[in-house]
């Protein structure tokens, strides 16, 4: 009786290990306290990714507000040319556009690091590489047949992917090597993606430090009402019997 | 004189609505038992929670738009443009399952005391009546944000009703109002979350408290304090409602509140639990998610669906699980009411519905594999045969002897000193500087706590022995 026991037990414990192995994402390194790396990561992102991808749900003025920096500096130095203060961050190119093009309509990134997370988005933004069958040219280690190009081809230069034989004849890519060197070197590169990262990791859900720090006052307020309470309690409660 | 207008015009109101005479009745004379534990917390955080779900989800109708091109916008927009919208959304989405957490809290409450028997059968009812008017509050609001699970979620959960044979397919058509869930279903799903479903949960909630009120409250005892009264006709075991169980509810909420807002600012998603990662990306109908599982708290049912191999069948059992919970009164044959007194295979069956209920909510969270749906199969035999084999075993059983008057449990001031003598056990000192190192504080160790794997060891071994005594 007891051995069937211990062995049920073991197998309920199993039976979570088998699900799910997919490629080994690389840690980012999230500060969103960073304003100095925030500001970066959202100029990357206008330079980079605005032109297909719109960050609809956030506006200008908000970070202008959250990073601590004037109206007219985030004007200048980090929206694209033309927008004002109150817009939101929208994509130049049109739906129709992309279809033809990609065959899909860039998604909208302003919930993607909550959908997926940041070590995802830093493992999928390092992870593209040379892949001549795709109608691109690139292809990716943790997003397979992703219809998206590599935009960091020349900040990152071309990888190429190194196979290995694994059982059954079958190849699989074991990592992926700089073919050819972009104009960043490795460490440089790493940052300005982690940047970008952060960026958006923040624009997911700006108000995050805000309900942090206001946390801290409810739960100091919610112990002191509890001890109130509780000294309240134990006075009437001194008569029952 | 002035000081008497207020006087009359209280007396006018009185003179015309018995508030006096209601407020006497629900709380100041009614007489509650004195021994409520822990478990008796949760019939008023319950109402605090649904208090809490009306106003953040009228705050929430204010600025949500009930259009399938909208709704995941209009969202965002409450949470990030709206004053305060965040914490008015986190409040809401922690409080749905903050409501569940506390209803089956409740119900295992109800079931370990026997709170379901005669003469509270019908309060009983009422409840479960609620719990599935709270299910089809859930599960039509969880559709509003307009996520990919949202949509997915309720996509499949629809397509159940087709698996009924002949109506099938015309009554799953006639809930969606459409071929596939779209902006029509929303709008129902809407009209139905935020006017219909409301009312008949504080209907309810109404005829939940007056049935209690009626014949009064059960304790963990189990017996009937009215059996023995005082020259007065009070209850000897019983105290005023009002202020002593309102005074401890304080406290209760207190404690719940802390842990609530713990969990809305510091983890709103909970680990996807209470917010889905994949309803951060918008309802797509051409796109299928890989894995669709309903949220925590329908995942036991979940599990028992995909348990079985045919699907009208699986949709039999789902509703079996939560109909079999409606005849619970009728089918315990025990006289006795507490678990404190009844015999030991009650307690065990009691266990086996615990582990299994537990193991089908994890099971229905995971993709579908050859094992887990084995496991999924036996947890559904433990489900059902905790209820359906309940005529049997129940008159087996040896109960313990009653006591005439409740009985005087330790409180938890009262464990203090036994949980701190356990710490110490689980715990050793040990130096956390390294002695050789003289420049370190002068030379002086310091101490630190560090857990102590013996004493954890021995502390799990006696929990253990005294959990299988406790089932005997």
């Amino acid at each position: 009786m007891k051995n069937i026991f211990i062995t049920i037990l073991l197998l309920a414990l199993s039976f979570g290990v088998v699900a799910g192995e997919s490629a080994h994402l690389q840690h980012a390194n999230i500060n969103p306290t960073d304003n100095e790396s925030l500001q970066r990561g959202a100029k990357h992102f206008v330079t980079y990714c605005l032109g297909c991808h719109s960050i609809k749900h956030i506006r200008y003025q908000r970070m202008s507000l959250d990073f601590g920096i004037d109206d007219k500096k985030v004007l200048s130095e980090i929206a694209p040319q033309g927008a004002t203060i109150y817009q939101q961050m929208h994509t130049a190119m049109n739906a129709h556009d992309s279809e033809k093009w990609f065959g899909i309509q860039p998604p909208d990134l302003s919930l993607v690091s909550r959908s997926r997370n940041a070590d995802w988005l830093y493992s999928y933004l390092k992870s593209f590489y040379t892949d001549t069958k795709k109608p691109l040219g690139t292809n990716n280690l943790v997003f397979k047949d992703v219809g998206m190009p590599n935009v960091f081809w020349q900040l990152q230069g071309e990888q190429k992917a190194l196979f290995k034989i694994i059982e059954g004849g079958k190849e699989e890519i074991e990592k992926l090597v700089v073919d050819i060197p972009g104009t960043l070197s490795e460490q440089e590169f790493d940052a300005m993606v982690n940047d970008l990262v952060n960026f958006l990791v923040y624009v997911g859900e700006p108000i995050k430090l805000e309900r942090e720090r206001m946390g801290k006052y409810v739960l100091f307020f919610l112990g002191m009402f509890l001890l109130i309470a509780y000294l309240l309690k134990k006075e009437y409660w001194k008569d029952v019997h | 004189m002035k000081t008497n207008r207020l006087t009359e015009c209280s007396n006018w109101v009185l003179e015309r609505f018995p508030l006096t005479k209601l407020w006497n009745e629900h709380m100041a004379h009614y007489y509650a038992p004195k021994n409520f534990n822990f478990w008796y917390f949760f019939g008023s955080l319950a109402l605090l929670v649904l208090v809490n779900q009306f106003v953040t989800g009228i705050l929430l109708t204010m600025n949500y738009k009930p259009d399938a091109k909208l709704a995941f916008d209009s969202v965002e927009y409450i949470m990030r443009d709206v004053n305060w919208g965040w914490l008015v959304r986190y409040m809401h989405s922690t409080g749905a399952s903050a409501f569940f957490i506390i209803i089956y809290l409740h119900m295992f409450r109800g079931l370990i005391y026997g709170s379901y028997k005669q003469p509270r059968e019908l309060i009983w009812i009422f409840g479960m009546f609620l719990f599935l008017a709270l299910m089809a509050e859930a599960f039509m609001g969880y559709l509003l944000p307009w996520g990919q699970m949202s949509y997915w979620g309720a996509q499949v959960i629809i397509s159940l009703f087709s698996a009924i044979p002949f109506i099938g397919d015309d009554l799953s058509l006639w809930i969606r109002g459409d071929y596939v869930v779209s902006d029509a279903t929303l709008n129902r799903f809407f009209a139905f979350h935020v006017i219909s479903v409301p009312l008949v949960l504080v209907l309810l909630v109404f005829l939940h408290i007056v049935a209690l009120h009626e014949v009064g409250s059960n304790n963990p005892d189990g017996i009937e304090i009215k059996k023995t009264k005082d020259a007065n006709g009070i209850p000897l075991d019983g105290i005023p409602f009002h202020p002593y169980y309102t005074v401890k509810d304080i406290v209760g909420v207190g404690v719940f509140l802390i842990f609530f807002a713990t969990i809305m600012f510091y983890l709103p998603e909970m680990g996807g639990f209470f917010l889905e990662s994949d309803n951060f990306i918008p309802a797509d109908p051409l796109r299928t998610p890989e894995h669709i599982a309903p949220l925590w708290y329908f995942t036991p049912f979940y599990a028992i669906l995909r348990a079985i191999p045919d699907k009208f069948a699986g949709v039999i059992a789902m509703f079996g699980s939560i109909a079999v919970l409606f005849i619970l009164p009728w089918l315990d044959r025990s006289p006795i009411k507490s678990v404190r007194y009844r015999g030991g295979i009650f307690k065990k069956a009691l266990f086996v519905l615990v582990v299994s209920f537990i193991a089908l909510g994890y099971l229905g969270t995971q993709p579908v594999t050859a094992t887990g749906t084995i496991f999924s199969r036996i947890f559904t035999l433990g489900y059902f045969g905790f209820f359906l084999l309940m005529p049997i075993y129940s008159r087996w059983e040896k109960s313990k002897p009653l006591p005439t008057r409740v009985t005087d449990q330790p409180t938890m001031e009262d464990r203090i000193p036994a949980l701190k003598e356990i710490f110490e056990e689980m715990t050793v000192l040990k130096p956390a500087t390294d002695p050789a190192d003289t420049k370190s504080y002068y030379g002086s160790t310091l101490l630190r706590r560090r857990p102590n794997p013996q004493g954890i060891l021995k502390v799990m071994i006696r929990v253990a022995k005294k959990l299988k005594a406790s089932l005997d």
